[in-house]
């Protein structure tokens, strides 16, 4: 009846998974009859489970990117504490756990961390940049976040409900094979990746056709702000590479459910083709994840240098290039594998060439700075510390793409730190920069200074105590995955790196404070013109946050900086643009169409872990007949009357009036 | 207007400054036994190239960093000296500059990729007057073999060759991959079922190294640990001749015994069944089994012994 799935696949015998499990289910639980009680159900289904809105569903994509954040981090914090104690000893976490611990961090922390947070700040930024209404395919949209949201959850019932994979986070076969891996562990990865991709690809497909079909009038492609840019070449990427990722997982799944011989030992099986495979699509998802965050970056520091983005043609001609590239390196990854002198100079080669891209980013992120008048905000830290570490880390990358080197480093430690410089640097700084930069867009009063502030030191300090350490004892030989250990030499960098972990605790705190002080103090941090920060680009134009339609009347584009120009205009002359003719714009319904698909296609993805079979169908089919019932829907869209829009906009119209006089009376006296 | 609310902070960017330092200076300063302190011609040579390639880099990446938080510091909104050019967005010399500063950089670096990849492939024998000792590797769940195949020998856990002369892996697979590495001696290679790898190393100096696997290869992979211990070229014909006259014999039922799932101490057969690395690697011997059953199966998989 329900397949290999009974009592026993609950951890009686854990504490640790049980505890957290029954805490996670608690809060949840309480969250959930806090929510009903106070008669919010309503609102939380139509305003944001159903909603099609692009902001909406950005910022729900960052919260479930928080989540897992604080979810990997954990992990991490485990991980952490596990090698400061083991050695010489077992420490804490047997290995089978420990296995698991290591393999859900990197799961989560790229799937459902680091994919989330860039993704729903495309969602949210992109639209508004380019100055429309919403994305190609509002709809598709909602479906494709609520599978990345069930791909989190299978992941995260893999604590309580059987394990998960015990092989590392790209379960390299024969390892992740039946042979060595018979528990479901493997399956809840793959179900997982296998849903959640499906969702990642859609918005692939969703934002290249947004961002090439639906711009402002006169927005041109080199008119476009430099995060659509660096979007269209991140979405580029996902449509090229996710696809390899699915059918390499799918073939893996082949092996374990149908008795294939994709990777396996025998049988003509080759696990090389998987690690080949795995790492085609794994090279290419690094710069679809640092791709957005460099848009991030290039969007902050203009804007806090009060200069326009510093070789704009260049920077665009060093993301394509970046994008074009990051296809043909993924043999580094490998150098190790025996393949020989030939294969490995290219492709060292070809990757200490991407580095040529990068490094025209961060020459012209410096000449941004050069003539700027630069307030030091918290977005403007975070941009500053990434490009310092940043640099770091993509020396010690280049440095990894030397095969003689890296045949002394790879899967060592010093590549553990190399990896975390970049990503934590690259994509987690940029996730914060953009929080901060683009949360009064999205909710109408800024976050606190001074939180913010804190949260950026300890982070930056944090880090370089965790990982200047892990580079040290990479290069004195100690290898990643480690339960335990019993070499003297490696000790005190590990003990080191524990305690950065500590200082990371106090960041998180910090953040966790920014964003409950702030919500407290709203009033007080309220910005009602809709450009707290002097900005330049469109999304700056429109009030915050932005009505459902995103602008009254779609701008008209005349060169690459719009909304600056439009501000100048305005100050030159006194006065605002006169009020334009207000029509009766159409928005997309709401639909549950992605929330209703998403349940059922994870009771698809338990019944397939779980081989109950039956289950598996009666959730499949559920989940086709609701795109069935969606499509033979007619009224797709309702209609903003004339008279709303202008009422909406007459208030941002009083705001931005009152604010020009203010702004004139401060130049006036100044 | 927003410069009054957020007050200045560029005294703390000094704290980056000392950060960044520390982040080069660190790792290098603490690295006595490890791989930057190598024992052997490979070894050095990667740390060699290690170190020119580092060099390489810092020689930019250190003006950078300095640059970038000199510009940040001098044109901070406060600084009334600092003149403000929101013009200033191209420039076709600084874009030359820009593109070609790191363009060089790669070239010479590929330069030294080219030479570095093809002089220290693994596959590739080290030049020699000594003929080099034949050492097969076969990883298992969850411990290294190494047979000697001319001294009809074998060791679990423990290797023990001659110094100052090179030796020559062969390496395959029991069952998952693993990878081969002694730091000091320099590169490692991974091992993989039904494929055979070469690897030549050497030991300048007597002495014991550590070694491991650096590839996870299931729950008891942090036992995957062993001493290489190099010794002079007499007490290795000594050593040879105490392993033949002790310890068990290892042939297929052996091998079946010791390729099951666990960790054991060091210990030596005093036979080997000829050409069992060949039935091995070409899978004549079928590959290793794994465990039983995992969780969600009927019984949970056992603790690993420590």
């Amino acid at each position: 009846m329900f397949g290999k799935l009974t009592w026993q696949a609950i951890p009686w015998d854990q504490p640790i998974p049980l505890l957290a499990g029954a805490t996670v289910m608690l809060v949840l639980l309480a969250v959930i009859a806090w929510v009903i009680i106070k008669g919010h159900l309503p609102y939380l289904w139509h305003d944001w489970i159903t909603s099609v809105d692009h902001k909406r569903i950005g910022v729900m994509y960052v919260l479930l990117a928080l989540a897992m954040l604080l979810r990997g981090f954990i992990d991490a914090i485990m991980m952490r504490s596990q090698q400061a104690v083991a050695f010489h000893a077992a420490g804490y976490l047997p290995p089978e756990h420990y296995d698991q611990i290591f393999s859900a961090h990197g799961t989560i922390m790229i799937f459902f961390a680091a994919m989330p947070l860039m993704i729903g700040l495309m969602n949210f930024v992109v639209p508004l940049q380019l100055g429309v209404r919403d994305v190609a395919f509002p709809t598709l949209n909602s479906t494709s976040f609520w599978l990345t949201a069930t791909g989190a959850l299978l992941v995260n019932i893999s604590l309580v409900v059987g394990e998960f994979a015990r092989t590392g986070w790209l379960v390299y076969p024969p390892l992740s094979e039946l042979d060595y891996s018979p528990g479901v562990g493997v399956d809840y990865y793959l179900w997982a990746l296998l849903i959640s991709g499906v969702g990642t690809l859609m918005t692939g497909i969703n934002f290249v056709t947004t961002i090439l079909k639906i711009r402002a009038p006169g927005m041109s492609y080199m008119r476009m702000t430099m995060f659509c840019w660096t979007a269209l070449a991140a979405n580029l990427l996902i449509v090229a590479a996710f696809p390899i990722l699915t059918a390499t997982l799918g073939m893996l799944a082949l092996d374990r459910y149908a008795g294939f011989h994709f990777f396996t030992n025998d049988a003509g099986g080759n696990m090389m083709m998987f690690i080949n495979l795995i790492w085609a699509w794994g090279h290419p998802e690094v710069y679809i994840l640092v791709l957005p965050a460099f848009g991030v970056f290039s969007e902050v520091i203009s804007t806090f240098s009060g200069k326009p983005l510093f070789g704009y043609r260049s920077m665009v001609a060093a993301t394509l290039f970046i994008c074009l590239v990051s296809f043909m390196v993924w043999l580094h990854h490998f150098f190790t594998m025996g393949a020989g002198a030939d294969v490995n100079t290219f492709f060292g080669i070809s990757t200490s060439i991407i580095a040529v891209g990068t490094g025209v980013k961060v020459y012209n992120w410096m000449f941004t700075m050069y003539g700027g008048r630069i307030r030091f905000a918290t977005p403007m830290l975070w941009s500053l510390g990434f490009v310092v570490t940043f640099v770091l880390g993509g020396m010690t990358g280049v440095l990894l793409a030397v095969p003689p080197a890296d045949f002394q480093l790879h899967n060592s430690l010093f590549l553990v730190a190399h990896f975390h410089n970049v990503i934590i640097s690259g994509v987690l700084f940029a996730g914060f920069a953009g929080l901060t930069y683009w949360f009064p867009k999205a909710f109408g009063f800024r976050l606190h200074e001074g939180w913010g502030r804190a949260g950026f030191w300890l982070t930056l300090i944090g880090f370089y105590v965790v990982f200047v350490p892990l580079y040290a004892a990479g290069l004195l030989g100690m290898t990643r995955r480690l339960q335990h250990y019993d070499v003297a030499l490696w000790r005190p960098w590990i003990l080191i790196a524990g305690v950065g972990i500590v200082i990371m605790i106090g960041a998180a705190a910090c953040q966790v404070a920014q964003l409950v002080v702030s919500i407290r103090q709203r009033d007080q941090l309220r910005d009602a013109t809709g450009d707290p920060w002097d900005g330049r680009s469109l999304e700056w134009a429109t009030a915050s946050p932005p009505p459902p339609f995103n602008f009254a009347v779609l701008p008209n584009v005349h060169g690459t900086e719009p909304y600056w120009g439009i501000k100048q205009r305005a100050i030159e002359s006194q006065q605002l643009t006169a009020e334009p003719a207000y029509e009766a714009i159409e928005v997309p319904r709401n639909s549950p169409t992605g929330f209703i698909t998403a349940f059922f296609c994870t009771i698809t993805g338990f019944a397939l872990i779980w081989h109950i079979w039956w289950m598996m169908a009666v959730g499949l089919i559920a989940a086709y007949a609701v795109f069935v019932w969606f499509a033979w829907r007619d009224v797709e869209e309702y209609v903003v009357p004339a008279e709303e829009v202008a009422r909406i906009d007459r208030e941002r119209r009083r705001a931005r009036a009152e604010w020009l006089a203010e702004h004139a009376r401060a130049g006036a006296t100044a | 207007m927003d410069s009054q609310r957020i007050p200045l902070c560029f005294p703390k960017l000094r704290l980056v400054m000392v950060a960044a330092a520390a982040a080069v200076c660190l790792p290098l300063a603490g690295c006595s036994g490890g791989v930057m302190d190598p024992q052997g011609p490979i070894g050095a040579a990667n740390a060699k190239i290690l170190l020119n390639a580092l060099a390489i880099m810092l020689a930019i990446v250190v003006p950078t960093i300095l640059g970038t938080l000199f510009f940040a510091w001098w044109y901070r909104a406060s600084n009334t000296r600092a003149s403000y050019l929101p013009e200033f967005v191209y420039s076709g010399r600084i874009e030359l500059i820009v593109w070609a500063i790191p363009l060089l950089v790669i070239l010479f670096l590929g330069g030294v990729i080219w030479i570095g990849s093809h002089e220290l492939d693994p596959f590739r024998p080290i030049a020699s007057p000594d003929k080099p000792t034949e050492v097969q590797v076969v990883s298992l769940d969850w411990k290294w073999l190494f047979i000697y195949p001319d001294q009809g020998i074998a060791s679990v856990n423990e290797l023990v060759v001659p110094a100052g002369v090179p030796v020559h892996f062969s390496l395959t697979s029991a069952s998952v991959m693993n990878m081969f590495f002694v730091p000091r001696l320099g590169s490692m290679i991974a091992t993989m079922n039904g494929m055979v790898t070469q690897l030549h190393l050497q030991a300048d100096q007597p002495g014991d190294y550590y070694g491991q696997s650096a590839q996870f290869s299931g729950d008891g992979f942090s036992d995957m640990q062993f001493i290489l211990h190099a010794v002079p070229q007499e007490a290795f014909a000594q050593w040879v001749g105490t392993v033949r006259q002790a310890g068990p014999a290892l042939d297929r039922a052996g091998y079946s015994d010791l390729s099951r799932q666990g960790s054991v101490s060091p210990f030596t057969y005093r036979t080997v069944e000829p050409a069992l690395f060949q039935a091995v690697a070409t899978q004549e011997i079928a590959p290793a089994p794994g465990p039983t059953a995992g969780r969600g199966e009927r019984s949970v998989h056992p603790r690993m012994e420590r």
